[in-house]
């Protein structure tokens, strides 16, 4: 059993017995959404990975996906920015909608979608190319900006992905000579530069070593106050540190979704219990 | 009853170990034989290419220099009996004077150049050539030679009544003869020379008239018939490279494209699958039958030039295309996923994707790919056969529509001469250029490869 932080101990548990029901718990009605997801279901070549989902994700929190390997965490954080276009064996129904407007409808071009709603992924992904190129990418796509702005929006992202110091005197260097850690920040601020409004988080954690981790949850705090943020975590304590609503899925299906506070500590299904106390993988 | 589990673990523990130990030396035998197996592979084939490479290089490359006459040739007006060539009046028209040019230089072509060689040699042997003796000294020079006095004449007609050392090349049989490539020994009805030339030839030989100098002839000349010695490469070569050029350009860009498109956005379905396979099994056809395509097709139908550098060129297009192709895909989805991920997530559309990040990535392998099937396609021979590339042909081609052949037809065309004395070293000097040729190629492949790959 992964233990909590105190400040979640602290928190007053609703007295609920655990139950066995099946059908989604969802216990929150967070009053602002950005993302709604409705009756969501995909398959990949007619083998279904999410089924008829429904679940919303609170502007300007961290919401945290948890469940066991093959559950369809990535699948859903996919779905999210449309990128399962590229892939012909996908199928999909149901709906997701980003501040109340179907991304799925065609009016909807999907690079500005992917641009309002970044996506880090679990290895960390940089171009070969100069640290300052990764970062102003995102930019350059968009064109018909001063190189003085470029200059700024560059330091801004790396300083809000807790890069800058370490970078500010070798922006020139390749990508590539960076450590790991310090890459998924790099990766973090190409995808802050162009201004997201959500940001999708892989597992972006699981290649790192404890002290980066550390910093990329630090800055998955930060962040909090200027964009929505999702998470897929395999750890516990990571999202029992760094998210304020988490979502358990479990075989394609949400089963329990609630504050993070009152997931861990008082979940109201023995699934979920089960699952969080390392009872099953 | 607990100390004989024990022991009977302890029995079971070292059986295991036992086997281990066991399977380990059989695991490491078999690598063993494994790497002395490949070892001797390697070995086989490198033995095999030194031995080609040393025969070819030991043939050949006494070919690049050739028996060669240096003659005190006196441009002697009493045989060269020409006027002044004309120079344009005032007021004469261009045409005029064209035409007054030409006739003073077909006058020339009728001066009897080869009695200024006769005379060079005459002089030199120190003895009066008796009439029936002339047949003997004219098997000395190569006829083309006096081909050669003429133009050089018409370039410089101030040569007249001056003496000029030059240097012209022996005939093939000479050269045969002085080379030693010949039996010296064989009676005189099985020598190509008679006794009187062969006698001539020696003395020369030996009072430092005929050297061994290196043929200029073998890259300037295009192919001959007459004058066996002045055989050379320059028509073949041409033919090669304008193919070489029009194979560049049609099926380096329409390749690339055809297999971004197949790669990156054309929809997965039976029609692409259906394309894809029919690549594949392109890339497989015999050479020979897109010859009898491009026969069928350009000259038959688009009723295109026989034997033409740009029917060669098409027809090669056509059989290197899938080769492009192929291995254009190939290092496309060698590009690692992330990538592709990493620029669509940040908004990039799937045109910018390819082209800012996987079509540079993907650079060097699409290069290696194409210069490999050009090269490929500069060593083809049997669909040049079929398209009449195999003619001979005396002039450098000066364009992709004139006549010509290629290096490889022309290596097909020696190797079948008969006077196989001077055309089997000629032959390999040939097969050498080709493979300098093959060889530059594909080490600005490597090169090529190397610059792009170096970036990061
Ligand atoms: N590209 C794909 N093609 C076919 N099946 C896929 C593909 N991607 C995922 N799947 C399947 O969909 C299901 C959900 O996969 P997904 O990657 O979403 O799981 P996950 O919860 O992210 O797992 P993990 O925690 O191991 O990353 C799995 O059964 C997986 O095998
Ligand atoms: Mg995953």
């Amino acid at each position: 059993m992964p233990e909590l932080p105190p400040s979640l101990l602290s928190l007053d548990r609703p007295g609920s017995a655990l139950s066995n029901s099946t059908g989604p718990i969802i216990d929150f009605a967070p009053d602002a959404s950005c993302l709604d997801v409705e009756g969501l279901s995909l398959a990949y070549g007619g083998k279904p990975a999410l089924r008829d989902l429904t679940l919303r994700v609170p502007r300007q929190r961290v919401t945290a996906f948890i469940g066991p390997s093959g559950c369809g965490k990535s699948t859903l954080l996919r779905a999210l920015n449309r990128l399962h276009d590229l892939d012909e064996t996908v199928s999909r129904q149901g709906s997701i909608r980003l501040e109340g407007q179907e991304i799925h409808a065609p009016e909807v071009a999907v690079d500005e979608l992917r641009r309002r709603v970044g996506m880090v992924f679990q290895a960390p992904n940089p171009f070969p190319m100069s640290i300052y190129e990764n970062v102003a990418f995102g930019l350059r796509l968009q064109g018909g900006m001063s190189r003085r702005r470029m200059n700024d929006i560059v330091e801004w992202a790396l300083e809000a992905a807790a890069l800058w110091g370490e970078v500010k005197d070798r922006l020139r260097a390749s990508a590539w000579s960076l450590s790991i850690g310090q890459q998924q920040r790099l990766v973090i601020a190409r995808t802050l530069a162009v201004r997201p409004e959500v940001l999708l988080l892989d597992e972006p954690a699981s290649a790192l070593d404890p002290i980066s981790t550390l910093k990329i949850e630090e800055l998955i705090r930060s962040l909090k106050s200027q964009l929505t943020l999702v998470l897929v975590t395999h750890n516990m304590q990571q999202a029992a540190r760094v998210s304020d609503y988490t979502a358990f899925l479990h075989d394609g299906e949400l089963v329990e979704y609630a504050p993070t506070a009152s997931l861990f500590t008082n979940p109201r299904l023995a699934r979920t219990e089960n699952y969080i106390t390392g009872r099953m993988a | 009853m607990t100390t004989l589990t024990i022991e009977a673990r302890e029995v079971r523990r070292r059986e295991r170990l036992e086997t281990i130990e066991k399977s380990l030396d059989r695991r490491h035998a078999k690598e063993r034989r494994f790497r002395r197996m490949g070892l001797a592979a390697v070995t086989t084939g490198m033995v095999l290419v030194v031995i080609l490479f040393s025969s070819i290089l030991m043939r050949g490359l006494p070919a690049f220099w050739q028996a060669t006459f240096y003659l005190d040739i006196h441009f002697d007006p009493e045989v060269v009996q020409v006027e002044a060539r004309p120079v344009q009046e005032a007021g004469e028209r261009a045409a005029d004077f064209r035409d007054r040019d030409l006739a003073w230089q077909s006058q020339v072509g009728l001066v009897n150049w080869q009695q200024l060689i006769d005379d060079a040699l005459e002089a030199e042997l120190g003895e009066e050539i008796e009439a029936r003796q002339t047949r003997d000294l004219r098997a000395l020079v190569t006829s083309g030679e006096r081909r050669a006095l003429r133009d050089r004449f018409i370039d410089d007609p101030s040569l007249l009544g001056e003496t000029k050392r030059l240097k012209l090349l022996a005939s093939a049989n000479v050269d045969v003869w002085i080379k030693g490539n010949i039996d010296r020994d064989l009676p005189d009805a099985q020598q190509q020379l008679s006794a009187q030339t062969r006698e001539w030839a020696d003395a020369l030989h030996e009072r430092g008239v005929i050297r061994n100098a290196f043929s200029t002839a073998l890259f300037l000349n295009p192919d001959s018939r007459s004058s066996l010695a002045s055989a050379g490469l320059a028509g073949a070569f041409m033919g090669s490279l304008f193919m070489m050029l029009i194979v560049i350009v049609l099926s380096v860009p329409i390749g690339v494209a055809s297999a971004v498109y197949l790669e990156e956005f054309a929809p997965k379905n039976r029609l692409t699958d259906l394309i894809e396979i029919n690549i594949n099994n392109l890339a497989a056809v015999p050479s020979i039958v897109f010859g009898l395509l491009g026969a069928a097709i350009f000259i038959g139908y688009l009723r295109l030039p026989l034997s033409a550098p740009l029917v060669g060129g098409l027809v090669l297009t056509l059989m290197t295309l899938p080769t492009i192709i192929i291995a254009t895909r190939a290092s496309l989805r060698s590009i690692p996923p992330s990538i592709r991920q990493a620029a669509l997530g940040i908004g990039a559309s799937r045109i910018q994707t390819v082209f800012h990040h996987v079509l540079p990535l993907a650079l060097p392998g699409i290069l290696t790919g194409s210069i490999l099937g050009v090269a490929q396609a500069l060593g083809e021979t049997a669909p040049l056969l079929l398209i009449g590339m195999n003619a001979f042909v005396s002039n450098v081609p000066g364009s992709p529509l004139d006549q010509a052949t290629a290096l490889p037809v022309q290596i097909y065309l020696w190797q079948g001469n008969e006077l196989r004395n001077f055309f089997e070293a000629r032959t390999s000097a040939a097969i050498i250029v080709l493979l300098a040729l093959m060889l530059s190629l594909n080490a600005l492949a490597i090169w090529l490869r190397k610059k792009f790959e170096t970036r990061w």
